[in-house]
This record gives C-alpha cells, sequence and structure tokens, in this order.
C-alpha cells in the first residue's frame, strides 16, 4: 500500500492514456485490440471552448465511462463520435480507417439517445427495425433479427405496442434493442438511464453490463453520476471543462485519484492541506509520514480510511504497517445513509472531517480517531493547476 | 445542417412569388406612365397627388375606420369571455358552442355574410353601416377568441392558484392577475382584428347599404376600370397593414417570453 | 372551480352573440332554402323542394360546382407544393434568422386580399408586365389574353393568396418533430432523403392535411378573384349564388345552393379532422 513518489507523480499529470493502457480492460478479450483512437480533438462554439485536446484509445469490448458535470462537454464528445457534430480540430479514427470525416448513417456507429428519441408513430418491432429496413436487409433477416432483440431486452411481448404506450424503462430497452440490432463496432450511450427512477435505474446498471458482457460490442456510456459508473466501467473518463482529469479503471480512479478535483468527484474524501518537513507532513495538530519532498502538498483521506480509535482492530507489530496516526475531534453532525454514517467533526485545532462509520452507538464526544498514513493519498491540486504547461 | 441547392433555389423562388407583385404595384403607383408600360420610364408622385383630392375615398376610409374600432369592441367584448369560457368553464353544449364560433375562421366569408344578410332581411334591419359592423363582429370574433385562447395557454395557473390561495377571490384574480397577463396578448388581437375589419371585403360585399367602406368603394371603382390612384391607395393599405401586422406579431411573440 | 356568476358572465354573452348571429342566420338559410320566389319578387313562404330540384336538374349548377371544384384542387396542390418545401426549408435548414424568415412568409396572410389580388390583375393583363417580359424576351410575339379572365388567373392569383395559408400549419407540425427523431434516423443509417420519407413527412401529414382544408375549402367558396380575374370561363359557384342575390333575384334558389357548400365545407372539415387525428402522434 506504500506509494512512491514517481507512481504518485505518474498518475497525477493529464495524461495521454497511453500509459493506462497497461491497465488491462477487464473484459472477455484476453488482448486488447485498440477500436476507436481519438486524436487530440478540440471542438470550440465561437468564443466557448467546449473541449479541448482530447486524446484517448478505446480497446474493443471494452464498457468505457464518460463520467463529467453538466457542462464538461461529455455530451459534446459523444456526439462527435456519433457524427451530429464536427470537432474543431482533431480526428478520430475507428480500426484504421477515419471516422469523422464520415456523416453519421455511414459510420458504423450507433447511440442510445438521452429521451430514447423513439419513432412515435412506428410499432416498437418497426422501430427496432428500422436500421436493417433502410439498409435494405431481407424480410426474413429483418424479423428474425428484430425477435432476437427483442427477447434480448425482454421486450418480445410488446413488439406491436406503439412507444406512447409503454413505460420509460421500457422505451429506454426499446432504444437500446434498436442500436443493438444493427451490431454496430461501437454503441453510444448519452445518459440513458437518467431519466428513470432510482430503483430502475439500479437494476438496469446490472442488466447493461450484463448485456454487454454477452454481446461483446464496445460501450462508451455517457453520466454524470459516479457510483452510476463506477457499477458498470471497464474504465472511467473523467472529464472536466473540456479536459481529461484522469482515466483509469473504477478501483484506481478511486484508490489512487490522481487531481483533489477526482478524489471529491469520486466519493466523499477530506482533502488536507499539509506543510511537509524532513519527510513528515503536517497538517493542523495531525502529523504523518510521507517520501514526498518539502513544501506544501494535498493529500486525499477517504472518509472510510478514519476509524473510531476504540473500535480499531489491534495493530499487529509489523515493519510493514506504520502505526495508526490517532487525533481527537468533537462530533458536530450526523448524517444516517443507512449501512453507514457520515459524521463530521471538528479537530480541537479546527479542522473538518469527515468520517464514514458503521458503529452505532458513539461513546461521548470528544471521540478518539485514527487513519493509516498509507491512506493519506497525495492528490495535484486542480485548483492551481491552471498554471501547468498548457500544449 | 446545410440545405440542398433546390431546396434554397425553391424557398428563394416562393418569396418571389409571394413579394414581386405587391413591388410591382408600389412601382405602378409612382409610374409615370400610368398603368400601361412596364417597366417605369418615369416616377412621379402625382397619382397620390390626385389620392389626397379625392373625397369619396376618404369618405370610405372614414367609414372604415369606425366599422373597424366599433368590430374590434365587439369582437374582444365578446370573444374574451368566450376564449376563457372554452378554456376555463364547462357546459352542456360546449362542443358545439366551440365549433360556431370558431367557424368563420375557416367557412368562406359569403356564407357568412349571406346568412347575417338573410337574418336581417328577416328582422326587417335596413342594411347600413351598422350591419356591416355587427357582421364584421361575428367574423372576427373567433380572431379574437383564437388570440386569447392561445394567450391564456401561456398564463401561469400557478399565479392565479397563489393568489386565491392568498385570499383573493375569482373576480379580484381575475382583474389583478388574469388580464394583466393577457395585457399583450388582448392589445395584439385588437391590432389585428382592427387591421383585417379595415380590409374585409368578402362579408361586407353583402351588407352593405348607402356608405362603402374603403376596400368597396376601391372594389366598385375596379369594376368601372383601372385608374391608376387605386394603385396609390392599394400601395398605402399595403404599407399599413403590414406595420400593424408586424407590430401584432412582435405584441404576440412578447407575450411568449414575458413569464 | 369558479363561481357561478363568474361562470355565467364568460359563457352567456359569447353564447347569445353566436345564438343570434350564428346559429339563427344558418337556420333562416336552411329555411329560405325550401321556399320560392315569385314573379313580382317576394318571397313565398310555402314549404317545397322545388329548388333542390333545380339544383340536380339543371347541368349548369353541377358543371359550375365541378369546375370550381377543380379550381380548388388546383390551388391546393400549388399551395402544397410551394408551402410544403419552404415549410421544411424554414424548420430544418435555417439557423439564427427562422423567425425574420417566418414573419416574412405570414405577414402577407393577412394584409388585403383585395390588394393581392389587384396586383395580379395589373401584372396579367394584356398591357401588363407579364406580357411586356414575355415579349421583351422574345417568349411571345403578342400579348397573352388567356393569362387575365380565365380560370388560370383564378388560380395564379388564389394560389398566391392560400399558399401562406397551407404554409402556416405545416410549419407548425415540423417545428412539432423531436430533432432527436432526426439524428437517430441518421445514426441508424438512414441518408437525409430517407430520413425525410420515413420520419419526417408522416409526422407532418396533421399539419399538410389541415392546410389543405384551409386552402380547398376557402378557394371553393371564393368569389372575389372569379369577378377581378375569372371572365366568363372563370365562373365558380360562389358567383352563381352571388347573382342570386343581386341580379337575378331569387333568394331560395341562392340559400339552397349556400347551404349545399356548408354541408360539403362542413363535412369536408370533419373528414380532415377525423385523418387528422389518426395521424397525430405525440
Amino acid at each position: 500500500m506504500a506509494r512512491t513518489l514517481l507512481s504518485a507523480n505518474a498518475s497525477s499529470a493529464k495524461t495521454t492514456t497511453m500509459k493506462t493502457m497497461s491497465e488491462p480492460a477487464i473484459a472477455s478479450t484476453a488482448k486488447p485490440t485498440s477500436l476507436l483512437s481519438v486524436r487530440n480533438v478540440a471542438k470550440h462554439f465561437g468564443k466557448n471552448i467546449v473541449l479541448r485536446d482530447i486524446s484517448l484509445e478505446i480497446a474493443e469490448g471494452e464498457f468505457l465511462t464518460i463520467l463529467g458535470e453538466s457542462g464538461s462537454g461529455k455530451t459534446t464528445l459523444l456526439r462527435i463520435l456519433a457524427g451530429f457534430e464536427q470537432s474543431t480540430s482533431g480526428e478520430v479514427w475507428m480500426q484504421g480507417e477515419r471516422l469523422d470525416t464520415q456523416p453519421p448513417y455511414r459510420r458504423r456507429v450507433n447511440t442510445v439517445f438521452q429521451n430514447y428519441a423513439l419513432f412515435p408513430h412506428m410499432t416498437v418491432e418497426d422501430n427496432v427495425g428500422y436500421g436493417l429496413r433502410v439498409a435494405k436487409r431481407p424480410t426474413e433477416e429483418i424479423q428474425a433479427r428484430v425477435a432476437e432483440a427483442l427477447s434480448k431486452v425482454k421486450m418480445s411481448e410488446y413488439a406491436k405496442s406503439k412507444p406512447s404506450k409503454i413505460s420509460g424503462g421500457q422505451q429506454q430497452r426499446i432504444a437500446l434493442a434498436r442500436a443493438l440490432v444493427n451490431r454496430p463496432r461501437l454503441l453510444l450511450l448519452d445518459e440513458p438511464l437518467s431519466a428513470l427512477d432510482a430503483n430502475l435505474r439500479r437494476q438496469m446498471q446490472v442488466e447493461l453490463k450484463a448485456l454487454q458482457r454477452e454481446v461483446g460490442i464496445t460501450f462508451i456510456f455517457v453520466t454524470h453520476d459516479q457510483e452510476e459508473a463506477m457499477v458498470m466501467s471497464d474504465r472511467i473518463a473523467l472529464l472536466r471543462s473540456g479536459e481529461l482529469e484522469q482515466v483509469a479503471s473504477p478501483r484506481e480512479i478511486y484508490s489512487r485519484p490522481a487531481t483533489s478535483y477526482t478524489a471529491q468527484f469520486i466519493g466523499h474524501t477530506n482533502l488536507l492541506q499539509a506543510d511537509i518537513s524532513r519527510g513528515t507532513a503536517m497538517c493542523d495538530r495531525l502529523a504523518w509520514p510521507t517520501s514526498l519532498p518539502d513544501g506544501s502538498a494535498l493529500f486525499s483521506l477517504r472518509p472510510e480510511s478514519i476509524r473510531l480509535a476504540k473500535v480499531a482492530p489491534p495493530v499487529i507489530a509489523s515493519p510493514k504497517t506504520a502505526s495508526p496516526i490517532r487525533f481527537r475531534a468533537h462530533l458536530r453532525d450526523r448524517a444516517f445513509h443507512g449501512a453507514t454514517e457520515l459524521l463530521r467533526v471538528e479537530t480541537d485545532g479546527g479542522l473538518i472531517l469527515t468520517i464514514r462509520t458503521a458503529t452505532r452507538d458513539l461513546p461521548e464526544t470528544p471521540l478518539e480517531f485514527e487513519f493509516l498514513a498509507a491512506d493519506a493519498i497525495p492528490v495535484s491540486d486542480s485548483d492551481n493547476s491552471n498554471n501547468k504547461e498548457r500544449r | 445542417m446545410k440545405a440542398p441547392t433546390w431546396l434554397t433555389l425553391h424557398a428563394l423562388l416562393v418569396f418571389a412569388f409571394l413579394y414581386l407583385p405587391i413591388v410591382i404595384l408600389i412601382l405602378y403607383s409612382v409610374n409615370g406612365q400610368g398603368v400601361g408600360g412596364f417597366p417605369p420610364r418615369a416616377l412621379t408622385l402625382n397619382w397620390y397627388r390626385i389620392l389626397f383630392n379625392d373625397g369619396p375615398i376618404w369618405d370610405s376610409v372614414l367609414n372604415s375606420l369606425l366599422v373597424a374600432a366599433a368590430a374590434m369592441l365587439i369582437a374582444l367584448l365578446f370573444g374574451i369571455p368566450a376564449a376563457l369560457a372554452l378554456d376555463r368553464a364547462n357546459f352542456p353544449g360546449k362542443a358545439l358552442f366551440r365549433r360556431l364560433v370558431l367557424l368563420p375562421l375557416i367557412l368562406p366569408g359569403i356564407i357568412t355574410g349571406l346568412s347575417l344578410l338573410m337574418l336581417f332581411r328577416v328582422a326587417e334591419v335596413k342594411l347600413s353601416l351598422l350591419t356591416i359592423v355587427l357582421g364584421h363582429g361575428t367574423a372576427l370574433i373567433s380572431v379574437a377568441t383564437t388570440e386569447v385562447f392561445a394567450g391564456l395557454q401561456k398564463v401561469n395557473r400557478a399565479q392565479e392558484e397563489a393568489s386565491l390561495d392568498l385570499g383573493a377571490t375569482y373576480w379580484q384574480t381575475f382583474w389583478r392577475i388574469t388580464v394583466p397577463n393577457l395585457r399583450l396578448s388582448i392589445i395584439g388581437a385588437a391590432l389585428l382584428i382592427f387591421t383585417l375589419s379595415m380590409d374585409e371585403i368578402a362579408v361586407s360585399f353583402f351588407l352593405i347599404g348607402r356608405d362603402n367602406t374603403l376596400p368597396l368603394e376601391i372594389w366598385g371603382r375596379l369594376r368601372r376600370g383601372i385608374t391608376p390612384e387605386i394603385n396609390a391607395i392599394s400601395t398605402i393599405i399595403f404599407l399599413f397593414s403590414w406595420m400593424a401586422i408586424v407590430l401584432w406579431y412582435r405584441l404576440r411573440t412578447r407575450a411568449e417570453v414575458t413569464p | 372551480m369558479f363561481s357561478r356568476a363568474y361562470r355565467a358572465a364568460i359563457t352567456v354573452p359569447p353564447l347569445i352573440w353566436v345564438a343570434v348571429f350564428l346559429l339563427v342566420p344558418y337556420l333562416l338559410m336552411f329555411c329560405y332554402s325550401f321556399w320560392s320566389v315569385s314573379e313580382s319578387g317576394t318571397i313565398i313562404h310555402s314549404w317545397n323542394l322545388a329548388n333542390y330540384r333545380e339544383l340536380l336538374t339543371k347541368p349548369v349548377y353541377w358543371e359550375t360546382l365541378l369546375r370550381s371544384m377543380w379550381i380548388a384542387v388546383r390551388v391546393t396542390f400549388f399551395s402544397m407544393l410551394l408551402g410544403y418545401p419552404l415549410a421544411y426549408f424554414l424548420s430544418f435548414h435555417v439557423g439564427a434568422r427562422k423567425d425574420l424568415y417566418y414573419q416574412l412568409v405570414i405577414i402577407p396572410l393577412w394584409v388585403s386580399y383585395l390588394v393581392r389580388a389587384y396586383a395580379w390583375k395589373t401584372i396579367l393583363g394584356t398591357d401588363g408586365v407579364m406580357n411586356t417580359l414575355l415579349q421583351y424576351v422574345h417568349l411571345t410575339s403578342h400579348p397573352l389574353d388567356f393569362l387575365l379572365y380565365s380560370p388560370f388567373a383564378v388560380v395564379l392569383t388564389l394560389t398566391h393568396i392560400y399558399t401562406p395559408f397551407t404554409f402556416l400549419p405545416i410549419y407548425a407540425s415540423l417545428e412539432h418533430i423531436p430533432r432527436n427523431l432526426v439524428e437517430a434516423s441518421h445514426d441508424l443509417g438512414a441518408t437525409p432523403q430517407q430520413t425525410f420519407w420515413r420520419v419526417i413527412f408522416p409526422l407532418s401529414i396533421p399539419g399538410v392535411l389541415a392546410g389543405a382544408t384551409f386552402a380547398f375549402v376557402l378557394s371553393l367558396g371564393d368569389f372575389l378573384a372569379p369577378l377581378l380575374l375569372g371572365g366568363p370561363s372563370g365562373i365558380m359557384i360562389s358567383n352563381i349564388v352571388v347573382s342570386l342575390f343581386g341580379a337575378a333575384y331569387n333568394w331560395p334558389l341562392g340559400a339552397a345552393i349556400s347551404l349545399c357548400m356548408l354541408a360539403l365545407v362542413l363535412a369536408l372539415i370533419v373528414f380532415s379532422e377525423r385523418l387528422e387525428r389518426k395521424w397525430s402522434f405525440s
């Protein structure tokens, strides 16, 4: 769990993701081949710069999520891949051929739209078969493939219904079937679950992930919901103000966030501004060992890494594990989250920390807490990152 | 997305088709040679000068203005309640009522005009400007109703509910909340109705008495032969109507923007 | 929701006006159609079907009605031909100044019928712009006289007048189509042309029906254009009615024809609405 200086710096720079390709996609293909190559794509709308210099390699069969807030440019990037927008500069290549010069109806790419965009004047099966009809496939083939697609999304009995008569969740499945039936090389999904209620959404997340594994098609999924991204993706590409903040697997991006923005966007965290002197980082009354050079640095400490001192398991003395760092704090606020509680505490020095605990009964405040030095991850400061080198 | 060339060309041609006749008319009105000969070789305002000295024309203009003002009042007086009734009330015969109110919009003017003529004959009412007013009013109530109804859709119901919640009665809410919200729609509708009444000829044709409205005065002269001053008065009518309609449109779109 | 006084205030006055000035006149027209006119010009209030018999048996009425319908069909057709592509162009291919162009199209709609019909009269005359132009480019050597005082002139003028009428509802229904449907169609492999015929046009049918009904019904009942530009060969059914209420003085017969027209128009409206409902998917 010890972090070396080198790896911390490597993941904190805004990288082209050639480096992250060494992280194997957890997909069925043993040897990931690159399907899509986004090269230095930028998009301006007049003076408004929506995307700056995006470069990304997407492997065949992978489930990649483009995660970002509204305004981050994620939908624009997706639309460029689909063909509904033209990039201002840069290129997109798919399997050795230039993609972005082709109109959308010639790309082997299909999209699941945010509001489903089902054709209201056609039945469900006519909707699903639309792409095949347009390609002038023989009737029997169309019928067979449509039936197969409908059964995959479990909507066979609604074949003759009209879109206005089925629910939102059902429409979403039809939109999916309509896209998949064409066997595209790449499927783009534009926040397809955002209109569903929470329970249905969770269910669909699982189903979508299973479906992707089953058909083996590369999925690029756009969302602003970081939990959703973590549940479903092989890799997450975090987009912020038109730039890629970090591209990594969910586990990596959670446990080794590169920047303070990443640390805060994905999950909760405590950001500690520390001064480092001779191998010790000091923030308020807290001090822990670090291998970073002298100076000031930002550390991310996840709420679940901080435990109540009393319930911490006895530390097994070992040369590898450092002893936990203890501190005292007063309870200011607690929020019930079902399985866990989120506590807001204030140290004697006035530092406010968020702590996640499963413990129900809390002893009298002030309480004693502890965390391991290794859980304090150095991150680059996103707010000061504007003075970094610009390409 | 850029349009195919033929489509752009088609659009241009249609615009030309819609506007060229008017442009030519305006050109004729300043044409030195009157109605003969094109293109105009000499420009003159002579026809306008003759027009301004033409007594009967201006009498008919006055008549038209009076008729339009009266018709506008009638149309609004009955059209606004009609729109409210259609939007908010339920009563027996509502469907038939709605059909009847909106019918003059799509019905050829001759049917509206003749049916009213028969009414006046049976009621032994002599044809005059009054009968024309009644005819315009009847035909234009449908315009008032449509415009105000559309405006009502944009009124924020929540505002009215808030007013009731805060203790105002239905009447108070109507005058303090609903009507101010409808202000732009009503003004726009008034403008439109006034202009349509000034230009109206089909219904007026059958209800005319001794006094002419402007369109009928022009019509009468046309039957006798074209004189160049008709070009002049037509141009003036066109320009005034144009301005009024632009104003109406602006008001109507502004009504959509104000919350 | 409302107090009784309020409800009464907004329903009763319009109801009364509509009853007196719309319902009663139609009923009177109905009655008149069964009466007849005497030699001296008074109306005889004896009920008979003589007028309807006259309409059914004399060929002139049928011929004129059919000619009127044929003119109305042509006006509708050409108005559509001009109006639909224009509406499509404005809705899908115009960006920032859409509203301006929209105004430019519909504003002529409300501006004096008479002025516009009169403008065509001057253009199509033997000394008019059209003839002058044709002779100038040596397409013809002498003025064409069929340009004016013919069905051609009526069709041309009415097309000019009713094209904005067809444009309006078509444009409205095209605007109503969510743009993501067009994107979805492209995404699934359809070219813009395929997208138009498979997605856009079917969803615009209610607008097309509404526009066609407007144009057809209004041009069928038109009597001013034929009087100005139609000549003897351009007489339409409404002109017969006009003369029956004028010089030919036979109000009952005129009422009968009017009633038939009213019935025809109402039938068309109802039929068109039914079709529109079938083709509307929101």
